[in-house]
């Protein structure tokens, strides 16, 4: 969350001093990202230092000291409107490092790991759900974070499923005496390759770059 | 239900479909069943709706054990305490919707005019009074789904059962047909509701999970939103 952006946006509206700013900012995320006054000024002073705000009044610090975003200010919250944040390169996630583990523990049945998270998982979604239910109701900045928190953990809880389907067919496949993995042999003629089927190299390849 | 088993054929070809299954569903609860495809979700919720007999078990709706039941008593639970809303709606495209909501009332003998009373209440309640002479096929896929619900709870009903209810619908209606199941069980409703869908079933008070035919594990009862959004570090996931 870019709290510089945001506040250059609140200051698009107009001229805010820094308790406005911080209330403004908390009642349009739903209150679900606080953010502490001290905070505020330290990134309205980086703001004033780099030309993208001004300030009014005395010149002193504190409560009564107003806030303008400058030209360059509405053009550098215009491009980061416009830029896609960094989703190219997967990060390094802990549940997904777990599970691969999981697969490679002796007497660890990596089914019980997965739903021991997807538990977890369902009832943080109920939580979220309770909060749609009643609070966001008729707040829609929180009916919108609420929304992203869920399909965030739907998408997790459809990945831990996923897992569970493959791992379910991979045990199949074993106990019928073909492998797993995709079998070279169908693949003859890419003597090239240089693809190595063991789990360890695929898991390392999914999720080693990192931001 | 207590100990319910459903076994499918027999030898080689035998499928224990539900494995020795508890599950109890209380007076304005809602439950939601999850699990892959083939756990058995479906299974469940025909046996719970008297649609199908277990193998082994015993299955109570209001007290009553649905295997004691003549297959007319059956029919006459199935017609005034259970409502059933599917995937596909499953209206009948030749009736109005309020023809369709009041449908069971009729077939239980209700005199016409009480049961459009009750269907037009039901409708009203959903928000469809200006959709009562309009056919299924006037309506959307939200609407369609919305007179389904209706004439799952129109009447005293008791205990309301969806496969899938949102089935097609965008992420918006199905959420408006959660939020209506959800209100009914809050005026006393029992329901349980099969789902593959997460966000679905995060409206039920607890969350059963199915697995090969058994219930492997169950939501704990939630803390309250507080804890969502009060200032300061979330709440640690397991085992980090």
């Amino acid at each position: 969350m870019s709290v510089r952006h945001a506040l250059l946006a609140l200051l698009s509206e107009g001229p805010k001093y820094g308790l406005q700013l911080r209330e403004e900012f908390e009642a349009g995320t739903g209150e679900v990202w606080p953010l502490n006054v001290g905070q505020v000024y330290t990134t309205l002073q980086r703001l004033e230092r780099d030309g993208l705000v001004e300030s009014e009044g005395d010149g002193q610090d504190g409560p009564q000291k107003g806030f303008l975003i400058t030209q360059a200010g509405r053009e550098e919250l215009t491009g980061w409107l416009l830029t896609p944040p960094d989703l190219a390169s997967p990060p390094r996630d802990e549940l997904v490092m777990k599970v691969l583990v999981a697969l490679r523990v002796p007497g660890t049945d990596v089914r019980d790991v997965i739903q021991v998270h997807r538990r977890y998982l369902v009832q943080l979604m109920q939580q979220w759900t309770r909060i749609k239910d009643t609070e966001a109701e008729s707040d829609l900045n929180l009916a919108l974070v609420v929304d992203a928190e869920l399909f965030r953990l739907d998408a997790v809880v459809r990945w831990l499923d996923a897992v569970d389907g493959r791992v379910k067919r991979a045990a199949a496949d074993r106990l019928a005496g073909s492998p797993a993995s995709p079998p070279d042999t169908k693949n003859a003629q890419d003597t090239n390759s240089t693809a190595v089927a063991g789990p360890l190299p695929r898991a390392r390849r999914r999720t080693g770059t990192r931001r | 239900m207590r100990h319910v088993s459903r076994v499918y054929g027999q030898g080689a070809a035998k499928v224990q479909a539900l494995h020795e299954v508890d599950l109890d569903v209380d007076a304005g609860m809602m439950v939601a069943v999850m699990g892959p495809s083939g756990s058995g979700k479906s299974t469940l919720l025909t046996i719970a709706g008297s649609l199908e007999d277990p193998s082994s078990g015993e299955v109570r709706v209001c007290g009553e054990e649905l295997t004691k039941l003549s297959r007319n008593a059956k029919a006459r639970l199935r017609r005034q305490t259970i409502g059933y809303v599917f995937q596909d709606f499953n209206l009948l495209p030749g009736l109005t919707a309020a023809e369709n909501v009041t449908l069971p009332l009729e077939l239980d003998g209700v005199p016409a005019r009480k049961a459009r009373v009750a269907g037009l209440a039901a409708m009203a309640e959903l928000g469809l009074a200006d959709r009562a002479s309009h056919f299924p096929d006037m309506l959307s896929g939200g609407e369609r789904q919305r007179v389904a619900i209706a004439r799952a709870v129109v009447g005293d009903r008791r205990l309301l059962l969806a496969d899938e209810p949102s089935g097609a619908l965008d992420s918006v209606n199905g959420e408006a047909v959660m939020r209506l199941i959800h209100t009914a069980c809050k005026r006393g409703l029992a329901a349980v509701v099969v789902t593959h869908d997460a966000q679905l079933a995060s409206w039920a008070d607890r969350v059963v999970f199915l697995r090969d035919g058994r219930v492997t594990d169950q939501t704990m009862p939630a803390p309250g939103p507080e804890s969502l959004l009060t200032p300061g570090p979330r709440q640690p996931g397991p085992g980090q």
